[in-house]
This record gives C-alpha cells, sequence and structure tokens, in this order.
C-alpha cells in the first residue's frame, strides 16, 4: 500500500512541478498563440496533478490534495529532476516538454492498463492531453533545430543542459519495483529503447545528434534533488504555509 | 460617387443599425478611431495577464492555481481576437504591437497598479472585470462588425470571470480575521482605480461625441459608471465589505447612488506613465518580445524551408 501512495505522489509530483515552471511562461511567452500553448499544458498537468493527488489523499486517508502539495517538505517531493530544472530560453523549455511528453505518452499507454482502476483511468484520460504535448513540444524541437542558425545553436545547448537529467525516468524507484509487480505501476526500464527511438527520430528531423556517453543525474525520484526544488516549493506553498488552516 | 455621398451612405448605414464590415467605405477617423480603440483593448488584455499572472505561482490552492490559469490564459485569446479584428482594418499585428512599445498605444491604466496579496486577484475578477463588463456589454451592439462580434466572445468569459473573483472574495469574506482583512484592504485599493477605468468626466471627455454619432461608443463614460457603482454598491453587502467612499449613499430623487469625487491627478498620472507599474508593465512586454526574436525568426525560416522542399518535390 505503502509503495502505491509513493508511486501516486510520484506521478502526481512530477506533474505538478512542471506545470508550476511551464507556467512561468504565462504573459512572457515568445508569440501570443505559444504563451496560450504552453500556459494550456500547464493547466493540463495541473489537473492531471490534481487527479493523482486526489487519489493519493484517499488512500493516506485524512488528508486531502492541498495538504498534500502544499505542506510536505523539499525531501518528501518525489517528482523527476527534469521537471525541476529552470525554464531557460524557450529552447530549453520546449525540449525539457518534449523529453518528458514522449516518456509521460509512453507511460500512459501503459498506465492505462493498470490493474489499479483508479490510475488507469487517470492515465486513460490524460493520454489524450499528453498526446497533444507531444506533438506540439516534437514540432517545436524540430522547427527550432532546423530553424536558423541560432535557433539550431541554442537546441544544442538545451540538450547540453537536459540530456544528463533524461536517464532518471528510466531507473526504477524503491517504490515502483511493488507497483510493477502487482501490475498496477508501469515498468519504466521498459520504456527506455521506445523512448531513445522516438527522439533520435525527431532529432533526426531536427538535425540535431543524440549525445552519447553522459553521465546521467538521479535521485529526484527518492526525493534528492537539485538545488532548484526549494525555491519552486517556497514560492508554491508559500500562501498556505503563511495562513495556515484556512480554505481558500 | 463624390465623397460626400460615400458619407452619406455609411451614416445611414449607422443609423439603421446596420454593421461596418471590413470591406465597406469608411471614414478615415472613423477607421482611426476604431483602430486605436481595439487595438488599445487588445493591449489591455496583454498587459492584463501580467498583474494576475504574478500569482499564478503563488496562488493558495490547486483549485485556485487553476482557475487563474485559465482566466490568464482567456486573456490572451481575448487579445488574439482583438489583434485580428484590427487586422482587418489594414494594421498588422506587428505594426500595432511596436505602438504599444514605443508608448505610442496607450492600454488600460488599471494594470499599472500592483498585486500585493492574494485577495487582489478576487478583486480584479469582481471589480476590474465587472468595470470593463460594462463597457464591453455596450461594444457588442458597437457599429464595426468585428469588433462587435469580437465582444460577443470575450463578454462570455468576462462576465464569468467577474462570478469567479466574486466567488473568490466570498471565500475570504468568511474566512479568518487575516483573510477578512485582506479581501477588504484589496477592495479598499482596487475601488478607486475601478471607477478611473470609465475614463473622464462625460464634461472632459474628448473622443465622446463623434464616438456616440459613429455608434463606436454608445452610452457615455458618466452613465457606464453610474452603472457600476450601483451594482457594486449592493454587492458589497453580500460580502460584509463596505467600499471606501463615505459619500457613497442612495439617493431617492435621482435613483442612484450618489459618490465622492474621483481623483482625477491620480488618474492623469497614471496614464502620464506615473503609476506604481507603468515602467515594469511595459518593460515585461518588450521584454517578452525581444527575447522572442529568435523564436520567431526560426519558425519563419523553417516554415520557408518546409515550403521550398515541397516546392521541389511538386517539381
Amino acid at each position: 500500500m505503502n509503495a502505491k501512495i509513493d508511486y501516486t505522489l510520484h506521478l502526481a509530483d512530477t506533474t505538478l512541478i512542471l506545470s508550476q515552471r511551464n507556467s512561468e511562461w504565462c504573459g512572457h511567452g515568445p508569440i501570443l498563440e505559444q504563451d496560450i500553448a504552453i500556459t494550456n499544458i500547464s493547466l493540463d498537468l495541473i489537473g492531471q496533478a490534481r487527479n493523482f493527488y486526489q487519489y493519493a489523499a484517499k488512500l493516506i486517508g485524512n488528508t486531502d490534495e492541498d495538504k498534500i502539495a502544499y505542506l510536505r517538505t523539499e525531501r518528501e517531493f518525489k517528482n523527476l529532476l527534469l521537471a525541476e530544472q529552470p525554464n531557460g530560453d524557450w529552447g530549453q523549455t520546449i525540449l525539457r516538454q518534449y523529453f518528458f511528453s514522449q516518456y509521460q505518452y509512453l507511460l500512459y499507454q501503459q498506465l492505462q492498463n493498470s490493474k489499479d482502476e483508479q490510475l488507469a483511468a487517470i492515465a486513460a484520460k490524460a493520454i489524450k492531453e499528453t498526446s497533444y504535448h507531444l506533438r506540439w513540444s516534437g514540432e517545436w524541437v524540430i522547427r527550432l533545430g532546423e530553424g536558423t542558425d541560432e535557433s539550431h545553436q541554442r537546441m544544442l545547448n538545451a540538450v547540453n543542459e537536459l540530456w544528463g537529467y533524461t536517464g532518471e525516468m528510466f531507473i526504477p524507484a524503491t517504490y515502483e519495483s511493488p507497483v510493477v509487480k502487482e501490475n498496477t505501476g508501469v515498468s519504466v526500464d521498459s520504456l527506455k529503447q521506445p523512448w531513445l527511438e522516438k527522439v533520435k527520430t525527431i532529432f533526426e528531423e531536427a538535425t540535431i545528434t543524440v549525445p552519447e556517453k553522459v553521465f546521467m543525474h538521479s535521485g529526484g525520484k527518492e526525493g534528492k534533488h537539485t538545488e532548484h526544488l526549494g525555491f519552486i516549493l517556497t514560492e508554491l506553498q508559500y500562501m498556505q504555509r503563511a495562513y495556515p488552516n484556512s480554505e481558500w | 460617387m463624390p465623397v460626400q455621398n460615400f458619407e452619406k451612405i455609411f451614416q445611414e448605414k449607422i443609423d439603421n443599425e446596420i454593421k461596418i464590415e471590413p470591406k465597406d467605405w469608411m471614414p478615415d477617423a472613423y477607421r482611426k478611431t476604431n483602430i486605436r480603440q481595439i487595438s488599445q483593448h487588445a493591449h489591455s488584455e496583454i498587459v492584463g495577464m501580467l498583474p494576475e499572472g504574478n500569482w499564478i505561482s503563488r496562488a493558495p490552492s490547486l483549485k485556485r492555481k487553476a482557475i487563474l490559469l485559465a482566466k490568464v490564459q482567456d486573456e490572451a485569446g481575448h487579445g488574439l481576437y482583438l489583434y485580428s479584428a484590427c487586422e482587418t482594418l489594414g494594421i498588422s499585428r506587428e505594426e500595432t504591437i511596436n505602438d504599444l512599445h514605443s508608448g505610442k498605444a496607450k492600454y488600460s491604466s488599471i494594470f499599472n497598479y500592483p498585486t500585493l496579496t492574494w485577495a487582489d486577484i478576487g478583486a480584479i475578477g469582481w471589480l476590474v472585470d465587472g468595470a470593463a463588463i460594462m463597457n464591453q456589454v455596450m461594444l457588442t451592439r458597437t457599429s464595426y462588425g468585428p469588433y462587435a462580434r469580437a465582444m460577443v466572445r470575450i463578454c462570455k468569459e468576462e462576465s464569468f470571470h467577474q462570478r469567479q473573483g466574486f466567488e473568490s472574495l466570498l471565500v475570504l469574506s468568511k474566512g479568518t480575521k487575516e483573510q477578512r482583512e485582506m479581501c477588504q484592504d484589496a477592495i479598499n485599493r482596487w475601488w478607486w482605480p475601478a471607477l478611473m477605468m470609465f475614463g473622464p468626466k462625460d464634461s472632459e471627455s474628448t473622443n465622446s461625441d463623434q464616438g456616440m454619432k459613429w455608434k463606436i461608443k454608445r452610452k457615455s463614460n458618466d452613465e457606464l459608471r453610474q452603472n457600476f457603482i450601483d451594482m457594486i454598491t449592493e454587492q458589497v453587502k453580500v460580502l460584509g465589505m463596505t467600499l471606501p467612499d463615505d459619500k457613497l449613499k442612495w439617493n431617492e430623487e435621482r435613483k442612484h447612488y450618489d459618490f465622492g469625487e474621483i481623483n482625477w491627478d491620480e488618474f492623469w498620472n497614471v496614464v502620464k506613465g506615473n503609476g506604481p507599474c507603468n515602467k515594469q508593465r511595459l518593460q515585461a512586454r518588450k521584454d517578452a518580445w525581444d527575447k522572442g526574436t529568435w523564436v520567431r525568426e526560426a519558425a519563419a525560416a523553417h516554415a520557408e524551408k518546409r515550403k521550398s522542399k515541397s516546392n521541389q518535390q511538386a517539381a
């Protein structure tokens, strides 16, 4: 049971933190249509996060989505390190979204068949959104990779910044083995090859080379984060910390 | 046909409530007034994303965060329809945006006020969107077709935002002592600037007469302001809060609320650029545009490459 709770929190935390990051663009995007698109993705992700948190709250008992999201500390968050990386320029935000959406799409494809009906239902609903995020971000990776010399260079920088955070997606955390065994969770190591193949296809079109032998960071899924997360949570949780036990 | 005849036909259409469409003949001044007004409105939507966007990362619950994100996204959508309506008058979006950045075009001064606490988000929804709606409902009947049609869509969403804003204040008004204080403080700070949104008094407004004749505007600033005051004075009772005006009093003879004097010095100061956030707002817009240059260039270059590829394949 504890493993399932941790697993659900991991799914929730990753989508919430990425939503929080993407939402920093709202009102500051490079093109009005794209400002709307990235905000829309942020909105989809917070919706998914809420579904997972509400389910986790039910499993834990005597709590709610806001207590879980707003009153846990840095070491209790289980999001992927990729999600908490700074937005950087538009290219970096796009690439982060693409890496994640490509992974999330493969993940949800399998999670739809989870023996846990609730997780299966959340994944089945969310995959429609994710397939849009995937198409949108993939198209932008190609557009920027292939666009101008400057945009190409910026995409190479983005790959350089982010590639080292992709490995963690495919390393099972301690709480994942039990849920995989019960057929409620997805075996993430099995997603690695399909993910890599899809990324290669998109990168080829974008005229970007897939890096090799890059050191992969990990730890986020087990609560060991980069220094960025503390600041994200400081903002995210400010109101609930400053005015405890209030209704909003 | 001499110009006088065109003008006559044009005015007849207006008098008969027939909408003016992009390809119709229109006086130059009518075109210019509409460009000015629609672009100003579009810029207001876009700049208006900033004070509210300021609280997205700190929204106090997941539900409120989602509502706020959706709301700010709606504003961006409104900006988009309005820039498109403006383009039908023969000015590109880029030119329009350049005018904002150069300071030639204005946006609603209300967005030069800061959002200091969470309650400001509710107060903006209730008071600022509420004031905007008074104006926009009138504009659904404005004489220029594309503007009127954009307004119909926008009004539906704005009235939803206003209810959401009120509802979020209602929660605060029933909350802890700190929440109630936060709520009252936000109302105190936003009330007068909201009244200024209707513009100068009719006796001092320069753009009104011709605008009324052309049915660009259909109610005067003072009329709209009075309607707003009458509405909000009733609604604030539901919140158990007060409006910061000791002269606010029902006038049985006029069947309207009397109210105190607006600080027009403050109004003109903010219009002239001396509001608390004028510089930051414009800078944020310019920065977004400048930092996006390489993205727009890349998108254009990529589209061009694709086009020449498909031309080669066709050949």
